[in-house]
């Protein structure tokens, strides 16, 4: 099928578009068919997803599956993937289900919570997969859109301040990211990607208002993405907006937050920055890599001290993030296969995480740690899961948590020894948090009424959850089944980063006499 | 010559003989008891004449020397204008029938003001200017103060007419400096008199006191001060109407003056009018936060808005008049669907204008709070709604021109004003819980309110073809 890549990134859509034209009601059996809808929807969106992954060329470099039709001011609707992209609709059509699983208490305004989950869905897929640079940008922001409505609606308390703190946090970032885009579309007389990688930016220093910008336009542009990317990824100090929008967010969108959304910085990254400005890349290289080893001890510290079980989740989400950045921005082979493999264990891992955490709030009604102690006792099985999920989130050797902290650690340690030192310390760290809160929740004696009753995980919890056990077991014992997907596409995407740097570093000299 | 030049303003004409001929009928044939039907027939015409522009084969011309231009930039301001009032007056009958200001003069003012608007645009001279200009603001003096027992709407109309007949006191002033330095009035002539011998110190005050003048009349700070006022004091459909066509109307003639007259002088206009970009933009979006009103809300969004049409003219390139226009289509469509949304938001048969009472609209009228909370987006310029591509294209002109300082300037503007359209979605969605609003919709409030958000949502697929129009449109002031 030609148009196989469209579909998967239309078919949620389009269910949203026949949940809200044709389903009318808010009784009990319009609710269950709405939640029945949007499930079999993402279900089908995945099973057609998977001929994508099975009929995908990993030793072509090249993108596949691509389509291309003119759109206004000539622009094009195109799409595509490669070996990065791909892993990323895959966890993206992967995921979806099991969120919309994770929506299943929800009582309130049931059709447009699914309405929204599907729209993002779309919206998710075509920032993964779109081939042209405004089309990207036109999705990467209307993705704010839903989880705005999503964290406002369905959230809890603050609900409000969260919405409008991740609304205009990130709308901040991409706008600036538009300016540069613009820019782009300027210099190169193209908004196609795989055209613009090839384009190389100017990057003569420049001086404005007095100050010499080393790398000249192509550290301006790194720079304007960055603006987005940073806030998406979330990295310190512009983090602040994710635990706010994560304690609010209804479990499902915790879940899509963590486990997708966060991903969509990541990917930029690797889709832009370094491809397109290598030099401004190497320009800031340090600067990012500082940064991330920063984020990764201090909001392993901060972790340390929350009492809610979200915030903590949230903050270990940046420090992971954290090792994202430092692995990209170290720019060799180990570093970028591991940022990717960090990212994609993340999503399994941080989504199952916050199950958990809204398996007990389902039934509690609260997220502090305090009220939690013994639950081990009553529920046996959520132990278990939740015991798994602990230790891939330290990143214990068997489970995906370890390869991609491990792959990202050892690029850091070839690049700068101490970034590796600091960074090795937020091992040590996630350790003691981790590990501290499944102490206070799960262990310990039962001793609080409240919790004397609580009972198991049930079928649909289960269900749920096993996706995320069997794949972070699978790509902690066999990595290779994503590296080996990855891998043509990472060295030539360095390939032709170093290409570009050695060209432009060998110009210089000759520039100058 | 003359049977030409007439043939040139032929739409003119017919609009001015019907107003005419609708006021003779009505002051003698029954007063207000043929007001209904005067309104239909008002519509229907500036429709009529709309389509008629917009579809028949008319060439290129001028009439009376110059003084009229009839290109494709006048067409294309002229069809949104006639479709816009077209829209707002049939809007608003419902509206005035429940507040009994349901009178014959309305519709006929809304005729005259909609000529003056079409003269406007098409002037290519300066007393033609001027003569567009003064017939568009005399009638809408009058429908701003049409509550004429309300205070609140006689103060609307005079705070109006008072810095209205200022700013054009400031336009005649510096069109007689432009006249007295180069000794025409006419555009070409003056564009001429540039080439020549340059813009001299004479034109070049006569400029800005030009640019002074039809800042007031687009509403651009520093010169805003009248909007809000006059937006919350007027009846809401002459707010609707003045957020609509006498916005394109100004914005065409501005870019129309300072591409046509001053064309030989960019780099002179050029700060000029980016100056009131960056201040409008800033000045609209951080305003319009605290208002609680949501017609003064509307008013300082509109200044915000003017500010982006605005960071299109100054590029001045063709690739930011073409921007300037497709922002403009697309302000007005917007703002049709959303007056359509404020003209029904009433208690108990009383009106209510406070952003508040909005308050968890969502569950009692799922449907209108979704259409409301997309154009809200929409105004926000967030992708993928129609809204954002006025902006893209706003701001890649503006990139292209080296501007890329004032371009960055909008986008933050633009996120600060992003706060206030979702305090709107906010109240909607999540607000408190407060006394519905009650009031069935009529069904052309409806048409108008969705049939804006399907545009929005839906427009992105190819902005209707209206790219290539406005490209060739805006061709036409680069000859």
């Amino acid at each position: 099928m030609d148009n196989l890549l469209s579909i998967v990134i239309f078919l949620p859509s389009i269910a949203a578009l026949i949940l809200a034209v044709i389903l009318r009601g808010e009784d009990n059996a319009s609710q269950k068919n709405a939640k029945i809808l949007a499930l079999v929807a993402t279900l089908a969106t995945f099973l057609i997803s998977i001929p994508l992954l099975t009929q995908f060329d990993p030793s072509n470099t090249n993108f596949q599956f691509v389509e291309e039709y003119n759109w206004l001011a000539g622009l094009k609707y195109k799409v595509g993937l490669d070996g990065i992209s791909i892993l990323f609709v895959m966890l993206t059509t992967f995921l979806m289900p099991i969120v919309i699983g994770a929506c299943w208490m929800i009582t309130v305004r049931v059709k447009e919570c699914m309405i929204m989950f599907l729209i993002l869905e779309t919206m998710m897929l075509a920032v993964f997969s779109s081939l042209d640079i405004i089309l990207f940008y036109v999705v990467f922001e209307a993705g704010l859109i839903p989880m705005f409505l999503i964290v406002g609606i369905w959230g809890g308390k603050d609900r409000i301040y969260a919405a409008f703190k991740l609304f205009l946090y990130t709308l901040l970032g991409s706008v600036l990211m538009l300016i540069a885009i613009i820019y782009m579309w300027f210099e190169a007389g193209t908004t196609d990607i795989p055209e613009l990688m090839q384009h190389q930016f100017s990057s003569e220093s420049i001086i404005i208002l007095g100050v010499t910008i080393v790398g000249g336009i192509q550290t301006l542009l790194f720079l304007g993405f960055f603006a987005s990317f940073a806030v998406k990824m979330p990295m310190w100090p512009v983090h602040t907006w994710l635990p706010d929008a994560h304690v609010q967010a209804p479990t499902a969108g915790s879940v899509v937050l963590a486990a997708i959304l966060l991903k969509m910085g990541g990917y930029g990254f690797l889709r832009f920055s370094l491809p397109m400005f290598p030099i401004g890349s190497d320009v800031m290289a340090t600067f990012v890599m500082t940064i991330s080893v920063i984020a990764i001890i201090y909001t392993s510290f901060v972790a340390l001290v929350q009492e809610d079980m979200k915030k903590l989740i949230a903050y270990s989400s940046v420090a992971h993030m954290g090792f994202v950045t430092m692995g990209i921005f170290t720019i060799n082979q180990q570093g970028l296969d591991g940022a990717i493999f960090q990212m994609l264990s993340h999503g399994f891992i941080s989504a199952a995480l916050f199950l958990g955490v809204g398996v007990i709030y389902d039934r509690m009604h609260t997220r502090d740690i305090e009220a939690y102690g013994g639950l081990v006792i009553r529920m046996p099985i959520f132990a278990l899961i939740f015991m798994l999920f602990t230790m891939a989130n330290v990143g214990l050797p068997g489970t995906s948590g370890f390869v991609g902290e491990f792959l990202t650690l050892t690029a850091a340690f070839k690049a700068n020894t101490w970034i590796a030192f600091g960074a090795t310390t937020g091992v040590i760290l996630s350790a003691g948090y981790a590990l501290w809160l499944y102490r206070r929740v799960v262990f310990g004696d039962l001793i609080k009424e409240s919790l004397k009753s609580i009972v198991d995980m049930d079928l649909r919890e289960k269900l749920m959850i096993t996706p995320l056990v069997v794949m972070t077991l699978l790509l902690g014992i066999y990595p290779a089944l994503i590296l080996d997907l990855i891998g043509p596409s990472v060295s030539a995407l360095l390939e032709q980063v170093h290409a570009a740097q050695g060209v432009l570093i060998d110009a210089a000299p000759n520039a100058a006499n | 010559m003359i049977s030409t030049d007439i043939n040139t303003v032929l739409p003119e004409i017919i609009l001015a003989v019907y107003a005419m001929a609708a006021l003779m009928l009505a002051v003698y044939g029954g007063k207000d008891r043929l007001a209904g039907f005067i309104f239909w027939a008002t519509s229907g015409v500036m429709a009529a004449l709309g389509l008629w522009i917009a579809f028949a084969p008319i060439a290129n011309s001028t009439a009376f020397d110059g003084s009229f231009t009839n290109d494709g930039f006048a067409r294309y301001t002229k069809v949104v204008i006639l479709f816009g009032s077209s829209a707002m007056l049939l809007l608003s009958q419902e509206y005035l029938e429940k507040n009994k200001l349901l009178k014959f003069e309305f519709p006929i003012l809304i005729a005259l003001a909609t000529l003056g608007m079409m003269l406007m645009v098409s002037a290519g001279d300066l007393m033609a200017l001027y003569m567009g200009l003064e017939l568009q603001s005399l009638a809408l003096y009058v429908v701003a103060s049409f509550r004429r027992d309300s205070i609140r709407s006689t103060e609307a109309g005079l705070k109006y007419f008072v810095l209205g007949a200022l700013s054009s006191g400031l336009l005649l002033y510096g069109a007689s400096l432009v006249y007295g330095f180069s000794g025409t009035t006419n555009f070409a002539g003056i564009s001429e008199t540039i080439h020549s011998d340059g813009l001299g110190m004479g034109m070049l005050f006569g400029l800005v006191f030009l640019c002074v003048g039809m800042g007031f009349k687009i509403s651009a700070a520093p010169f805003h001060m009248w909007t809000p006022d006059v937006y919350e004091g007027s009846p809401t459909p002459v707010t609707g109407f003045f957020a609509t066509a006498p916005k394109v109307a100004a914005a065409g003639l501005f870019a129309r003056v300072v591409h046509d007259a001053f064309g030989g002088a960019i780099a002179d206009w050029q700060q000029i009018v980016a100056f009131l970009s960056f201040i409008s933009m800033f000045l609209g979006s951080i305003a319009a936060i605290g208002q609680t009103n949501i017609k003064r809300l509307m008013a300082y969004s509109s200044i915000a808005h003017m500010g982006f049409a605005l960071l299109g003219l100054s590029s001045g390139t063709q690739e930011g008049v073409q921007a300037l226009l497709i922002y403009m289509s697309i302000y007005v469509t917007m703002n049709v669907g959303v007056f359509a949304f404020i003209l029904n938001m009433e208690r108990e048969g009383q009106p209510v204008t406070d952003i508040r009472s909005l308050g968890l609209y969502s569950r009692s009228e799922p449907i209108r709070a979704a259409a409301l909370a997309a154009l809200m987006f929409s105004l926000a310029g967030i992708p993928p709604l129609v809204g954002f591509f006025g902006k893209l294209y706003v701001l890649k002109a503006a990139v292209n021109a080296g501007l890329a300082w004032l371009a960055i300037a909008g986008v933050i503007a633009s996120v600060i004003g992003a706060f206030y359209y979702l305090r709107i979605i906010y109240y909607m969605y999540f607000g408190d819980d407060v006394e519905p609003m009650t009031g069935k919709m009529p069904i052309l409030h409806k048409v108008a309110l969705y049939g804006a958000t399907l545009i929005m949502l839906f427009g992105a697929v190819n902005l209707f073809g209206i790219e290539s129009i406005a490209a060739d449109a805006a061709a036409s002031l680069f000859k």
